[in-house]
């Protein structure tokens, strides 16, 4: 605990004390608020032509209209800007040689893999943490549901921390970070499309395709319903990962 | 404090080391000497559990490196041949990320820190970032990496390899320094670096074992003879021939001035009779020393033929 703890600290230093923590954050953020501002916008102009029409009125429903969206939308983003948080995770280490240095050091391969998996999550959350902050706008000016917006919340972090382990994953197979980055965001965006397949698919592969797909599993939290299978799979998705990472690592000592 | 037994190591059809043994004494400094791809990294990647071995046993103090890797860890200090340096963390602040991943316990941690920055002369650059001090100082960063945890053994992978002369010397006058407290074990492709620095060596050749012992052991198992080198001030034909006339003296052999006298090896020392001679026959005795053949002659055999015994 105490060890991975120390890995993750490094890497979250390493993280702030160059631009990248800053640059990514940065760059999310005005997607965030110009997906948020445009769909705050069109709800405003939505309410607007309600007023008239008071059957119409009762349909206005901003968590539908304005979070729904928006975290489909973030979806995509943090799918574009994760891989780029992750790509130097491993890469680095060996193409540097510290990697000689933690795996001589008097501590597990799991608890490395952690600390830097750690590491990553804490800047997924400050992302998150930060565009709440703005979200939270609406909440000074309106009067949305509360839960399923943290219900949202929570659906991009456990995305986002599946794509992060697939992300830390790529990064232990190669010494290249910008082949990391692409071989991470082409299994995301291949899992996240992946119930495209199934319309066309049957029977059993339909279900399967289906199960498989990052969309599937995010409709339901980004509309506030918390299902404990939307939850597993992403749990197994990041532990998979981490777990191939580790797998990954100790067989290149076998070699 | 390191053993090593029948240690094999192949990468798919390669074999980087094979069937190694050797052994290193507490409290000494030993070399790891070999021409470059002769096996030198890996051997030490093994020992300090990096990579894993195909066959044969390896332990370091009390602990077996494969059967207790975290324990055999915590007691050994490593450098590795790049030095593992993160360039965007202070010279301090790398330390003490060491002192954590090396499990330093929290209350000792800034002793530790100070320790190494004192041992390896960081002092200078202590605040500044690793990126933007020089290649000698890295490599003392690298040291102070290696003995932060204070270990009962140190592995240095050509610790002097890419440094100036000025540096290379006062990097071997602190691994010297450090032998009072470590074993030390510390690889090169340099001979120089073994016969300045250790106390012995274990020297292989494309993954195999060639010779391992002392330094003494290791000239003495090589020479014949034993002998002395002359420099006379009045050098000609004629002392090379009264020379030889002593009895015992097997050969001489002439070099401007100076004169190589052997004599076999066991026998008495023929050293007072040559001074004597040359005293007598007032030849004018400039110099006078040992011909130990030395061990550059047995590297160079080594590298270039099979394995001495």
């Amino acid at each position: 605990m105490k060890n991975m703890w120390s890995i993750a600290k490094k890497e979250i230093r390493a993280y702030f004390s160059s631009p990248i923590a800053y640059v990514v954050i940065t760059v999310f953020l005005v997607l965030a608020g110009f997906f948020f501002y445009s769909l705050v916008w069109w709800f405003n102009n939505q309410a607007m032509e309600a007023a008239q029409n008071p059957y119409y009125a009762q349909q206005m429903n901003i968590n539908q209209m304005v979070f729904s969206p928006l975290f489909h939308n973030i979806s995509i983003i943090l799918l574009l800007v994760i891989p780029l948080l992750t790509m130097r995770l491993f890469s680095e280490e060996k193409k540097v040689g510290t990697e000689e240095l933690l795996f001589t050091s008097p501590i597990s391969v799991g608890q490395i893999i952690l600390g830097k998996f750690l590491a990553a999550l804490f800047v997924l959350a400050a992302m998150l943490l930060l565009m709440g902050l703005l979200t939270g706008l609406t909440f000074a000016y309106g009067n949305p549901e509360l839960a399923p917006v943290i219900i949202g919340y929570l659906g991009l972090f456990l995305m986002g921390a599946a794509f992060i382990a697939v992300g830390i994953f790529f990064s232990s197979l190669t010494e290249n970070q910008i082949v990391a980055a692409v071989l991470t965001f082409g299994t995301l965006l291949l899992f996240l499309v992946m119930n495209w397949a199934a319309y066309s698919a049957g029977g059993a592969w339909k279900s399967v395709l289906n199960y498989l797909s990052f969309f599937q599993h995010f409709d339901g939290l980004t509309q506030g319903m918390l299902d404990t299978q939307d939850l597993v799979y992403y749990a197994s998705f990041a532990f998979f990962g981490l777990f191939l990472t580790h797998s990954v690592i100790q067989s290149r000592r076998w070699r | 404090m390191i053993v090593v037994e029948h240690l094999t190591k192949k990468y798919g059809n390669l074999t980087a080391v094979r069937d190694l043994s050797f052994r290193v004494e507490k409290g000494k400094i030993w070399g790891l000497l070999g021409p470059n791809a002769a096996g030198k990294t890996t051997t030490m990647r093994v020992l300090t559990g990096y990579l894993s071995a195909t066959d044969g046993k390896a332990s370091v103090g009390p602990y077996d490196v494969f059967e207790q890797p975290n324990e055999a860890k915590k007691i050994i200090g490593y450098l590795p041949e790049t030095v593992p340096l993160y360039a965007d963390m202070t010279v301090v602040g790398y330390l003490e990320f060491i002192t954590e991943i090396k499990q330093v316990p929290a209350a000792k941690k800034r002793e530790a820190v100070e320790r190494a920055v004192e041992e390896t002369g960081l002092e200078s650059v202590r605040g500044r970032l690793i990126k933007n001090i020089s290649r000698g100082y890295k490599q003392r960063v690298g040291i102070a990496q290696a003995l932060i945890h204070d270990p009962q053994v140190l592995i240095l992978d050509e610790p002097t390899i890419g440094l100036d002369p000025a540096q290379i010397i006062e990097i071997r006058q602190l691994v010297k320094s450090l032998k009072k407290n470590h074993t030390i074990m510390l690889s090169t492709h340099i001979l120089q670096e073994v016969t300045q620095t250790c106390d012995g060596a274990v020297i292989i050749n494309e993954g195999q074992l060639m010779a391992s012992g002392s330094l003494e052991e290791l000239t003495a198992s090589f020479n014949d003879k034993d002998g002395v080198i002359l420099k006379l001030r009045r050098a000609n034909a004629e002392a090379a021939s009264l020379l030889k006339k002593i009895p015992g003296v097997d050969a001489v052999k002439r070099d401007g001035n100076e004169y190589r006298v052997e004599w076999a090896k066991g026998r008495q020392d023929l050293r007072d009779d040559i001074t004597r001679l040359v005293v007598d026959k007032d030849l004018g005795l400039l110099e006078m020393r040992p011909a130990a053949l030395n061990i550059e002659d047995l590297y160079l055999k080594i590298v270039s033929g099979g394995p001495v015994r």
